[in-house]
């Protein structure tokens, strides 16, 4: 089983807070999530490069060209909060 | 300094951002920008939106190979892209595209310090810190902008090589101006386009082990690296003398008072979960591209600087004072090739010296901006070379040439600043002064050689600087029979 203070670490790196509830049931499920992809290190990968990728592709590029940018009233409207042209967001500083 | 503290030396690994000056992001092709109106330059591609695909910049990659190529660094055959995970508003997807275990180049180095590794990777958006107090401690709400976000860079991590603050700012300028020559980025530290941070720590002299480092953040100039760092390495030395430990933590120096602050002390230890970008697939450069890079390397800087010694006899701070900036050494070079009769390091001398320090003054930077041609500067440096005019006259001529870009031949001759080469003229004024100066003239006959300057003041005096002190002396000593 997954140590509470794991779950609290990684809800913590996501900015996430969670309820006594949802600690105990996130605990539980991690741990499953974890028991179930460590059924993979039974498989035998002696001598099987690590693949990062699934298709044999390699150097997928883009030439040096631009494209029209979204308009700014657009991508701005997606956002929760906007000021000044900008996005505005709680300041990260601010304790959660 | 105390004794105590001469025991310890400094380490000090320094890890250099630089954005490359491609036309569009690393990503996207959202165009790059500096200073336009905030948020102009995005795309879903940059905003992190769900569902959409990065696709690399082909030029990035071949700027990347470029400094790997003048870093001198082995590239890998086949690297990958990793996601970096942290939480923060300047990255919306809340990863930061990089390369983790497999970087692009590695086992470089430039000059004396070895380049440990160069990767590609992304910007951050920009962020604005709004609130009451107009610092960033204590505002509540931030602004984000992401023209900057996603823009390529290449980051570079020295093996910890350094010794001091001075050491530090020489290599950072070699470093800067050698990426700079590549043209891959504008390395302006000031616009964040070249940002280093430093990691500091001591050990005992003469032990191999690291001690606990500190990381010293994003100064927007080498001087002030260098002070910083000083004042870091001071530090730790007098923690370490006093029986106390240092702490690994994130330093800010201020430049202004001098001190050195903590930054996010309460900050958890890093924890990015580096996982392989499932959206990008591996780049294997073939050798086509590696050819490419490697033809493309002009003259660089230490190398350039090498020559200058080695093949034109210039002393070493002035070769590597005249390599580091392309516009000096193409300015010095130019001077050299006005006149094949000039010697290198009278050039040099000249070009680093008097000519910067009167640009200085003078309220200028870029001697290619300059009204002084480097054919009117190889003029005057001939004609001083020639003992036509004397390093005094040319220094005053130089000023009127930075001033107005008038011809140096036409002040000398306006000015009568044309040395008296005439033996014939230049005895009798050395008579005349011998004369007038009886008794001094005694008093170095009698053996008080040290009274001769008055005389040869005299005769500076008469000719008003006209005469070359060294003739003037040889007649004088003739004259009075020495
Ligand atoms: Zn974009």
């Amino acid at each position: 089983m997954i140590e509470r203070d794991q779950v609290l670490h990684v809800a913590r790196l996501s900015r996430l807070k969670l309820s006594e509830e949802e600690l105990a049931s996130m605990q539980k499920d991690m741990s499953s999530i974890l028991d179930h992809v460590d059924r993979l290190a039974e498989i035998d990968i002696e001598g099987i490069e690590p693949t990062s990728h699934v298709v044999p592709l390699e150097n997928v590029l883009r030439d040096d060209v631009p494209r029209p940018s979204l308009d700014r009233e657009v991508s701005l409207a997606q956002a929760p909060d906007a000021a000044d042209g900008a996005f505005r967001v709680p300041s990260p500083q601010a304790e959660i | 300094m105390s004794g105590a503290t001469d025991e310890f030396e400094a380490v000090i690994g320094l890890e250099i951002h630089v954005q490359l000056s491609t036309e569009t992001k690393m990503f996207c092709g959202c165009r790059l920008s500096f200073g336009d109106e905030p948020n102009v330059h995005t795309c879903p591609i940059c905003l992190g939106h769900p569902g959409v695909l990065p696709v690399p910049n082909r030029r990035a990659i071949e700027y990347g190979l470029q400094i790997a190529a003048a870093l001198e660094c082995d590239v890998a055959p086949r690297s990958i892209f990793h996601r970096k995970n942290y939480f923060y508003p300047d990255n919306p997807k809340a990863y930061q595209i990089s390369q983790f275990d497999i970087p692009l180049a590695s086992n470089g180095h430039l000059g004396e310090v070895r380049i440990h590794r160069a990767h590609l990777e992304e910007d951050a958006a920009k962020m604005i810190h709004v609130g009451t107090s107009g610092r960033i401690q204590g505002s509540d709400t931030s602004l984000v902008d992401f023209n900057r976000a996603g823009t390529p860079l290449v980051e570079i991590v020295t093996e910890p090589d350094l010794t001091s603050g001075a050491q530090v700012r020489e290599w950072g300028q070699l470093l800067r101006a050698t990426v700079k020559q590549l043209g891959v980025s504008n390395v302006n530290m000031e616009e964040g386009s070249l940002r280093c941070d430093a990691n500091v720590s001591i050990r005992p002299v003469g032990s191999s082990g690291l001690g606990t480092k500190t990381e010293m953040k994003n100064m927007n100039s080498f001087r002030y690296l260098e002070r910083g760092v000083e004042a870091e390495i001071e530090r730790q030395k007098q923690l370490v003398a006093s029986g106390e430990r240092v702490v690994q933590e994130t330093l800010h120096f201020d430049p202004s008072s001098g001190e050195l602050h903590s930054l996010r002390s309460k900050e958890e230890s890093h924890d990015y979960r580096y996982m392989p970008e499932p959206d990008l697939v591996p780049l294997a450069p073939d050798t086509a591209m590696l050819d490419a890079a490697a033809a493309s390397l002009p003259e660089l800087p230490a190398a350039r600087a090498e020559r200058y010694h080695s093949e034109l006899g210039i002393q070493e701070g002035a070769a590597r004072l005249l390599s580091v900036e392309t516009e000096w050494a193409a300015f010095f070079e130019d001077v050299l090739g006005s006149d094949e009769s000039i010697e290198p390091r009278v050039a040099a001398n000249w070009v680093t010296g008097e000519f910067a320090g009167e640009l200085r003054r003078q309220g200028e930077q870029d001697p290619a901006d300059s009204r002084v041609s480097p054919k009117s500067l190889g003029n005057l440096v001939s004609m001083v070379s020639a003992n036509r005019v004397s390093h005094g006259s040319a220094k005053s001529v130089l000023e009127r040439m930075v001033a107005d870009g008038s011809d140096p031949e036409a002040i000398v001759r306006e000015q009568g600043l044309e040395q008296i080469s005439d033996t014939g003229e230049l005895q009798r004024i050395v008579d005349a002064a011998i004369e007038g100066n009886a008794k001094v003239a005694e008093q170095v006959r009698g053996g008080n050689e040290k009274a001769i300057g008055a005389l040869v003041g005299a005769v500076m005096k008469e000719t008003r600087g006209r005469a070359d002190g060294g003739e003037v002396t040889r007649l004088l000593r003739q004259s009075l029979g020495l």
